[in-house]
């Protein structure tokens, strides 16, 4: 989705400025560009495809403890390529990144990683699945003859926290757009996309006080592409969201001078995906909150008239800050309204 | 009254321990008035004019420069009499070497913020100075050099003179002729003068005549 | 008021401008010495800072390998993958065709916070910086000296860039140093993330190392800073006496008129605080003179001790030089200091005069017996902390308190011993002629003494620095020949063509002996261990100091192992104990040899035991014995037959040369300060003896009245100063053998870890002695001149003055 495309186009330069270069991830030439009509296939679009220049692996769950608190947790390995290539050892053009956040009610934990491909150090293999960055991993551990993506251990540490999850997926893969093929704009920009929405999860969070048993819900989101988009917008907000009917919504709107682009997709209980276009989505902010020296709407209203879908969402813990080279503002949500249940909001560029 | 000395003694330690100069001194000058203190060498005359001064002090006794005790004084008040009321001139010239005769003249004037540049060129021309306004002391004759020190005290404007044996170091030719001048110009600005000499020539030349001796004055 | 009396006070100075030049000079060449060292050692501090600073070396913690050797990326990988969060660095010397750098290799995406090189934060192309060929960050003078060097990376230069180092992507250098895989060391991230496997399980072969608040470099040249500011000081302190004297004397000529102001009614706080704030604004003028000397003196001495520290320490230095505050500020403050210090007993003097004191000048005043008495009982207790401190004393500071003490103690006592000598000599003479000059000669002692004491520091610190260098001169040359036995020294490019040329010498040598090494640590600190070969070469030359018998024997063995004195006199070590070399094995302690010029400690094991215990090392270098007539054919025919460059092969006169070059720029600094100092105690001398001529005139014309001509009594004022001048010389002499022998045996053990034997060299003493007379003569002249040119007038006048 365009979202996350952004998000990744923005933080490459920002991360490289941050480490002192500019340019990182721009002006290379050659890089292969999503086209109609090609299926996905899998398991190998669960790997990493290199002649692309930007791809990730993106989870967020939605978990309850055994206190009966509710968390959240980001999992999220990016790679960008200076080159649509893989090489031996330090030569190699793939950079990786990962993100993971731990939100609680009252705290928010982040940490980050960098690592270049060609060394071990980071990467992504489809068979058996596996995607991982430092200690950081994301392992397949699918039965004999199911998806890769099917079941997913899930780990992650960082200077205050860690965790470790079991994933098992309860439904089917789903491809956004049309058929995994995902237009982003007038221009014809896309990408190739599809998610993994029905996770039942199991683990453990260590938190500062202890372990915490968790059980909940996990969303994974694949995506790459090697297009960038227009510079116009000013920001976006993201949801991806659980009802308690076995629905899910996938939605976003990127916000523009002149107002705001909707999108996304309605994907039924069974897995079947509808994905609409412009307008058809109503996001209305409800409730500022002040996190890190910004005003964020961290309670949202929802319309979706063609499901019959009029919902508020807020968020676990306001302060949901990203708190990486490029920050943003990403955590657990409740919904109420219309339909129950819960899921995960994104929102960038609210100066 | 200009000066004023109320019994005044005075004592230095020397090897062979205290020896008395002054064993109650008392005297007056008035304003206009001049005064000649005369008494054998070291019978303490050059003391007296120290004292009255304030360049040190009476181990007992007043001494008050128009009205003000300056024993009671501090060094500071004291250096303000000194700069404002009370004009020196020694038996040692007492120039100061580095300034040529110029900035001697003009020096105590400016030193007690008082400046009059006609004045001095007045001063210097009566004295016999202006030719030789850009030398330095060292290349002056005596007399010129004790002109010098006349010309700066008087050009200060002081009301009080106090001159310890002026022409002392002079001949006797213009150690006359500068004191003619020194009396001129005393008489017409109307400054009290007290002047140490042992010369009683000299001393009949003023309106009064003191005489030191055995620490008092007889 | 103040105005008034300013200018009167500043008219002196007009009058005087030989005594305000002989004042603002003095004490601008104090400070010039003094800023000017200062200015050497802040510019090599802000280096050694840089050095730590890189990679922020001096605030993290590091993962180092126990065995001193490079290890695989495997690692870094693993440790990343067990949750450690570091950074690598590879580093090492990348040298081709005569030109030589050292490569550091980063991985700016791992680097922790704020440790990101000052080039790569400041931005750039990431992706030229990571892809082949990379660029390479280095400060401009490298970039520059590399400038066409075949086959590095292009290069950017980078004004904060440590000079001498290429700044590449870890790719990169893996690449240029061959070192495909490899890593040299792991930066570690101040905060870690939690759960981590204990390092243990992960690289056995890595210890964590506690960050380094200063380079090694800083470490080793510490003491050679040490040794700088300690000439910078003695410098001052001699131009603090010219200071000194300047200023009392300007403060006692200028009595009558103090007194006169006085009288004229100026009070005496104003006048205190009026000289003093004269001394202040001449202390600033000449502080800014004696900094803008002091930037020129460093500027020309940069140079030779940007060699020194690059041979002796490798330590990399800037070629130019830069205006610190620290030490232009420092400069300033301490000719303040110094003139406040010089002015402080005159002020004092001044606020406790009688106004109706006698006024004239007195050509200082006279030495009291008792005066003399308590300079000497200082002069004694100082000669007392000078034995305890040479006693008891501990490393270089030690060392510089003993020489400190003991150099003071003689300047204090001189002026007490060169009455006594002169009151022996007044008493022995007999006519009438004679007896006034010596009574004259010690009347003038007070007046002279600072300048006389300037001078013997002068003296002894000439004497002792110039034996010391002399000796080592000596020891260091026959070292040389005993160390470079071997006529011919030959390097190969890569480990193929080291096999190739092996084979190629082995037939047209008399021998080869191999000459590897690896870098390690032994004992807490890098040190290198080579391996020697079997053959008399060494046993015959090689410049043991203490040893086993048998110690080549047991070399040979792979059971003992010999180490330089640095190292045995560092941790104290004896014969037999046991060394434990990079990567845990152990080798008996069997000799110690003398290695001048390292500053590292150096272990030597068989060569057969290097190989085993440390396969990897790099076997390129070999030494050659050959008939020396042969050396040049030899040459000819590796460059033609074999193929190796020119720059690849030394010959042992070259070593030589080379060594003694690197020696010799050691101690150019030493002897420019030297000369300086000398030069600023002749000008003191000179500055006394003019401002005490005109002082004098009242005690020389009654003799001249009496009879003697003016050229008489001018050439007895010159045979004055040559003979005070000669009695401090000699005086000066075991001052300054004492001097020498503590910097020989005392501050260079501590400074250098080595102790050297002390020759004498009287014939410099002699030349000393002659440049001693000739300065004294020289300053002496022209007052005895004007003096012999005096026209009887001014004579006369003294009487004429007389009152
Ligand atoms: N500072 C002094 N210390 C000790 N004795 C002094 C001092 N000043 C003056 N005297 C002594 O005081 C006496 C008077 O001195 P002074 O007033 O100068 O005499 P006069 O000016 O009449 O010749 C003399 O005997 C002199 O020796
Ligand atoms: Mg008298």
């Amino acid at each position: 989705m365009n979202v996350r495309l952004i998000l990744v186009l923005m933080v490459w330069p920002f991360a490289a400025i941050a480490q002192g270069f500019a340019g990182l991830g721009q002006g290379a030439e050659g890089f292969a560009t999503p086209r109609p009509g090609v299926a996905l296939e899998f398991p190998a679009d669960h790997g990493a495809h290199p002649s692309y220049r930007i791809e990730w692996w993106y989870l967020t769950a939605n978990l309850k403890g055994e206190d009966g608190r509710s968390y959240g947790v980001q999992w999220t390995l990016f790679r960008s390529a200076l080159a649509p290539e893989t090489r031996e050892g330090w030569a190699d053009p793939q950079i990786w990144m990962g993100h993971a956040g731990l939100t609680t009610p009252e705290r928010h934990f982040v940490a980050e990683r960098l690592a270049r491909g060609g060394i071990g150090q980071a990467g992504v293999t489809a068979v058996p699945f596996g995607a991982w960055i430092d200690g950081w991993r994301m392992q397949g551990r699918a039965a004999e003859g199911r998806d890769e993506l099917s079941a997913l251990s899930l780990t992650a540490q960082g200077t205050d926290f860690a965790y470790d999850l079991d994933l098992t997926a309860e439904g089917p893969l789903v491809a956004h757009g049309q058929s995994g093929y995902s237009t982003k704009s007038e221009s014809g920009q896309a990408s190739y996309y599809y998610s993994q929405p029905f996770y039942r999860v199991a683990g453990t969070l260590d938190l500062p006080e202890g372990p915490i048993a968790v059980t909940g819900r996990a969303w994974l989101d694949r995506e790459w592409s090697s297009q960038p988009l227009d510079a116009e917008q000013k920001g976006w907000d993201w949801v991806s969201l659980h009802f308690e009917s076995g629905e899910k919504l996938m939605g976003f709107q990127l916000r523009s001078t002149d107002g705001a682009y909707t999108s996304g997709t309605w994907i039924g209980a069974d897995g079947r995906a509808e994905p609409f276009e412009d307008g058809v989505l109503t996001m209305t902010p409800l409730g500022r909150a002040r996190v890190a020296g910004r005003d964020l709407p961290v309670r949202w209203r929802l319309e979706l008239p063609a499901k019959g879908l009029d919902v508020e969402i807020d968020a676990l813990n306001a302060q949901s800050w990203m708190e990486t080279r490029f920050a943003y503002w990403e955590g657990p949500v409740r919904i109420t309204g219309s339909h129950r249940g819960e899921g995960y909001l994104e929102m960038t560029g609210y100066e | 009254m200009l000066l004023q000395l109320h019994d005044v003694e005075k004592a230095y330690d020397s090897g062979a321990g205290r020896v008395s100069v002054l064993r109650g001194v008392s005297m007056a000058v008035a304003a206009g008035e001049t005064v000649a203190l005369t008494g054998e060498s070291g019978s303490g005359k050059s003391t007296v004019l120290h004292l009255c001064a304030g360049l040190d002090l009476p181990d007992s006794g007043r001494i008050e420069v128009e009205g003000q005790d300056i024993a009671a004084a501090d060094d500071r008040a004291r250096a303000a009499l000194r700069r404002d009321a009370v004009g020196l001139v020694f038996q040692q010239f007492n120039l100061i070497p580095s300034l040529d005769v110029a900035a001697n003249l003009a020096f105590q004037a400016r030193l007690a913020g008082r400046q009059d540049a006609p004045w001095v060129a007045d001063l210097a021309r009566r004295l016999g100075l202006a030719d030789l306004m850009d030398r330095y002391p060292e290349q002056l004759s005596g007399g010129q050099q004790q002109r010098v020190a006349i010309g700066r005290t008087l050009a200060a404007r002081p009301r009080l003179i106090l001159a310890d044996e002026p022409t002392g170091n002079l001949d006797e030719e213009t150690g006359d002729a500068v004191l003619d001048l020194m009396l001129g110009l005393v008489a017409e600005a109307g400054v009290g003068l007290l002047l140490v000499t042992h010369s009683p020539r000299l001393a009949a030349r003023l309106d009064r005549r003191l005489l030191l001796k055995g620490g008092r004055l007889a | 008021m103040y105005r008034t009396a300013l200018s009167a006070l500043l008219s002196h100075w007009r009058r005087h401008p030989m005594q305000l030049g002989s004042l603002l000079l003095g004490l601008a060449l104090a400070t010039a010495l003094w800023s000017g060292v200062q200015a050497i050692n802040a510019e090599a501090r802000a280096s050694y800072d840089r050095a730590a600073g890189v990679l922020a070396q001096d605030r993290l913690e590091q993962l180092v390998p126990t065995d001193g050797q490079r290890f695989s990326q495997e690692v870094y990988v693993a440790l990343r993958r067990a949750g450690w969060d570091i950074s690598p660095v590879l580093e090492g010397r990348w040298s081709r065709a005569g030109r030589s750098v050292r490569i550091l290799g980063i991985e700016p995406l791992s680097l922790p916070a704020g440790a990101a090189p000052q080039p790569v934060a400041a931005g750039g192309d990431m992706a030229a910086f990571l892809s082949q060929p990379g660029q390479g960050f280095a400060a401009p003078q490298t970039v520059a000296a590399l400038d066409g060097a075949d086959g590095l990376p292009p290069l950017t230069a980078a004004p904060d860039m440590v000079p001498g180092m290429v700044l590449v992507d870890i790719g990169i250098a893996q690449g240029l140093l061959r070192a495909e895989g490899e890593v040299s060391r792991l930066l570690v991230a101040p905060a870690q993330p939690v759960g981590r496997t204990p390092l243990g399980e992960v690289a056995p072969g890595l210890s964590l190392r506690a960050p380094q608040a200063e380079a090694d470099v800083a470490n080793l040249t510490g003491s050679f800073h040490l040794n700088l500011t300690a000439f910078g000081f003695l410098s001052f302190a001699v131009g603090l006496f010219i200071v000194h004297s300047a200023i009392g004397l300007a403060f006692e000529q200028r009595r009558p008129m103090f007194r006169t102001l006085r009288a004229l009614g100026l009070p005496l706080g104003a006048l205190v605080a009026i000289l003093a704030a004269e001394v202040l604004i001449l202390a600033l003028a000449a502080g800014l003179v004696g900094i803008g000397l002091g930037y020129g003196i460093a500027a020309a001495l940069l140079p030779d001790v940007a060699a020194t520290l690059r041979g002796l320490y490798g330590a990399a230095l800037p070629g130019s030089l830069s205006l610190r505050p620290e030490w232009w500020l420092g400069g300033l403050g301490i000719a303040m200091l110094g003139a406040g210090v010089a002015a402080a007993q005159s002020l004092w003097r001044l606020w406790h005069l009688p106004l109706l004191a006698p006024a004239q000048p007195r050509a200082w005043a006279r030495a009291s017996a008792r005066a003399l008495a308590r300079q000497g009982a200082l002069a004694g207790g100082l000669a007392v902390v000078a034995v305890l401190a040479g006693l008891f004393g501990q490393g270089v500071a030690g060392g510089f308190v003993l020489l400190g003490a003991l150099l003071l103690s003689a300047a204090l006592a001189l002026p007490g011993v060169l009455a006594l000598i002169l009151g022996a000599a007044e008493r022995a003479s007999r006519g009438a002629l004679a007896q006034w000059f010596w009574a004259d000669t010690r009347q003038q002692l007070p007046g002279l003494s600072l300048a006389l004491m300037a001078l013997l520091l002068a003296l002894a610190a000439n004497v002792g620095v110039g034996t010391m260098v002399a000796s080592f001169r000596l020891t260091f040359t026959g070292w040389l020949d005993q160390r470079l036995s071997s006529e011919f020294y030959v390097t190969a490019r890569n480990e193929a063509e080291a096999g190739r040329l092996h084979d190629w010498l082995e037939p047209r040598s008399d021998a080869l002996l191999p000459i590897w090494k690896i870098e390690g640590p032994v004992r807490g600190r890098t040190a290198e261990v080579y391996g020697v070969a079997d053959h008399p070469t060494y046993s015959e030359n090689w410049p043991i100091l203490t040893g086993t018998p048998d110690l080549w024997q047991s070399l040979a063995r792979g059971e003992g192992a010999i180490v330089n004195e640095q190292l045995w006199r560092r941790e104290g070590l004896r014969l037999g104990d046991s060394l434990t070399l990079p990567g845990g094995a152990e080798r008996a302690l069997v000799g110690v040899y003398s290695d001048y010029g390292n500053p590292r400690g150096q272990v030597i094991i068989g060569v057969e035991d290097l190989t085993a215990l440390y396969p990897e090392v790099e076997r390129l270098r070999y030494a050659i014995r050959i008939d020396p007539e042969k050396v040049p054919d030899l040459r000819r025919a590796l460059v033609d037959e074999f193929g190796l460059p020119a720059d690849n092969m030394i010959d042992q006169a070259s070593v030589k040369r080379f060594s003694l070059q690197v020696f010799e720029r050691t101690f150019a600094v030493t002897a420019a300060l030297n000369v300086l100092t000398m030069g600023v105690a002749g000008f003191a001398m000179f500055t006394s003896l003019l401002t005490l001529a005109t002082m004098r005139l009242p005690q020389l014309a009654p003799v001249w009245a009496l009879g003697l001509t003016r050229g008489r009594l001018a050439r007895l004022e010159l045979v004055r100063a040559l003979l005070l001048a000669a009695l401090t010389m000699v005086l000066a002499l075991p001052v300054g053998l004492v001097l020498a022998w503590a910097l020989l045996s005392v501050v260079n053990v501590a400074a250098f870890g080595w102790r050297l034997p002390m020759h004498v060299f009287p014939a410099d003493w002699l030349w000393l002695g002659a440049l001693a007379l000739a300065a004294a003569g020289l300053a002496a002249a022209w007052p005895a001149l004007r003096l012999a040119r005096m026209p009887p007038l001014r004579l006369l006048k003294v009487f004429a003055d007389e009152r």
